[in-house]
């Protein structure tokens, strides 16, 4: 897999195709790139190969058609679950990957430092994951990712298992942490409003074998208030997404 | 940002309504020192209201046992220096389970041939009932203290193997998926992901290994019967010659020693994982 990039894209899939080993064919034929400066969410149906393909961008799973373009030395990715160990506090899960990355202690400290108080976590440093509620956790999981600066940041449907008021709160702080830190984010989700609330382009997947079929540009300036979710604009197009997602289920 | 995670804050500290710690005492306490009490009651009952007097050799009452399986001094030193014995076999037997045992899970850790080749041989070491390898063990090792460490190591290995294995496989997927993602080797792996989190499945293995070594050395001891003598010797001394008291004083000690292996690990499993694992804190 081709992992030199071409200078305006950060991610790029070229016609990606997964067949798995039982015969499900879970992608079909999808391209499409992002560059830095842009949020990019794919909503679709459950089951649809959303996780799959951030699986092959990440280098988790090899396409069986197709190739990915991608710098993958410091990608950004938050699984569905935390997948914090449970053996290790905040600050030290919140090293981890630059010790495994084997950056040198006193920058260690300095990172860690700096990302935990980028998602609000000051203060909870020497807490064990047992006693964090679940959005402090996904909190924490995104700390540790933004301790390698990624370029390219991968969402796996982070938020799903989070109550709604404490989803929204993390939808504004990624799109606030998304403007700061300049990322390229790709984010998978099934809930139509945090995808039109924090993107800058929504593209709707298919039900198996996962094909993108609409594609929505979001215009709303950033940084994006939380009242925007009540206004005219952001229904009609959250409408229309859902309008085109139906249309894929059947 | 920090405004919701200050309202978290709140939430996750102490709960009301939570029971003081006198009272958690009390409750930890007070069920088994009545129980305790009618088991004594029963023994008393038993030594003096069913069994005949001539009979009564069979069951001591407990005042007579402690004074004479545990104040009389010969009685007293000899029945330690037995349990010496016995704690030194135990000890030795249960670390060379341990060392052994972490070798073999993590090599059948590492690659899943060697799993499948070596586990069957395991289950059938456990299997074979140790009576009927003790002829054997004193045929090749004679009947000293190396044939009783023997069949602790037979008896004990066991757990530590299953519960090591078992526990260095239990690290979640995602976890092994964010390990890849970073070029994480082998040796990584399992320093910093597959070992932490098999701690509390090993100290599991642990505490019952830790008793089964005690169980392997007095029966060991028991069946051998030579050379320094330890508790199962004493058991047998003692039965034979109908001594009532120090018997049950030997079985006494026998289980203590059981009781404070299981304890003695029990406390070291809080100290290295009692803080982070979610089971562990419950009884704590």
């Amino acid at each position: 897999m081709n992992t030199n990039l071409n200078t305006s894209s950060s991610l790029k899939f070229n016609d990606i195709g997964m067949i798995f080993p039982d015969g499900t064919e879970a992608l079909r034929n999808i391209s499409f790139e992002l560059s830095k400066g842009e949020f990019v969410t794919i909503v679709g149906p459950s089951g649809c190969g959303k996780s799959t393909l951030l699986k092959i961008a990440s280098g988790l799973l090899e396409p069986t058609n197709g190739s990915v373009e991608v710098d993958r030395e410091r990608l950004g990715y938050v699984f569905q679950d935390a997948t914090l160990l449970p053996w290790r506090t905040v600050s030290k899960n919140v090293e981890l990957l630059a010790e495994l990355h084997g950056t040198d202690s006193h920058e260690r400290k300095r990172l860690v430092k700096e990302s935990i108080e980028l998602v609000g976590l000051e203060g909870f440093e020497n807490h064990y994951p047992k006693s964090l509620s679940g959005g402090m956790k996904m909190r924490c999981s995104l700390a540790r990712s933004l301790t390698l600066k990624p370029p390219v940041f991968l969402f796996d449907e982070p938020f799903g298992a989070v109550d709604e008021i404490t989803r929204e709160h993390l939808n504004e702080e990624t799109q606030q942490l998304f403007k700061q830190e300049g990322f390229a984010g790709l984010f998978i989700t099934h809930s139509i409003s945090e995808a039109v609330f924090m993107s800058t382009k929504v593209l709707v997947m298919s039900a198996r074998p996962g094909r993108i079929v609409a594609e929505f540009d979001i215009p709303f300036e950033y940084p994006r208030k939380p009242d925007l979710r009540f206004s005219a604009d952001f229904a009609e197009l959250c409408g229309k997404v859902s309008v085109e997602l139906r249309g894929s289920h059947s | 940002m920090s405004t919701v995670a200050e309202n978290e804050e709140k939430t996750s500290k102490a709960i009301p309504g939570q029971p003081s710690r006198l009272s958690r005492y009390v409750a930890a306490f007070v069920p088994p020192v009545i129980l305790g009490a009618a088991v004594i009651g029963l023994w008393y009952y038993i030594t003096f209201g069913v069994l005949a007097e001539k009979r009564r050799f069979l069951l001591r009452p407990i005042h007579s046992v402690i004074d004479i399986g545990f104040l009389d001094g010969d009685n007293r030193s000899e029945s330690l220096n037995a349990l010496w014995s016995s704690t030194e076999v135990a000890l030795i037997g249960l670390s060379i389970s341990i060392g052994l045992g972490f070798v073999l899970a993590i090599l059948m850790s590492q690659a899943k041939f060697l799993e499948r080749a070596i586990f069957p041989y395991m289950v059938t070491l456990q299997a074979i009932p140790i009576l009927a390898i003790v002829p054997l063990i004193s045929f090749w090792f004679g009947t000293g203290q190396t044939s009783r460490v023997v069949v602790c190591v037979i008896i004990s290995l066991f757990p530590i193997i299953v519960n090591t294995l078992f526990g260095l496989q239990s690290a979640e997927k995602g976890m092994h998926d964010l390990f890849t993602l970073h070029h994480a080797n082998r040796f990584t792996r399992l320093r910093k992901l597959m070992f932490p989190a098999a701690l509390p499945a090993i100290f599991a293995g642990l505490r019952i290994s830790a008793g089964l070594s005690v169980i392997g050395a007095i029966v060991g001891d028991f069946f051998f019967g030579k050379g320094e003598a330890g508790i199962g010797q004493m058991l047998k001394k003692h039965a034979n010659r109908l001594q009532g008291e120090e018997l049950l004083a030997c079985v006494i000690l026998s289980s203590a020693l059981g009781v404070m292996v299981f304890w003695i690990f029990g406390v070291i499993q809080n100290k290295a994982v009692g803080r982070w694992h979610e089971a562990n804190s419950a009884t704590t």
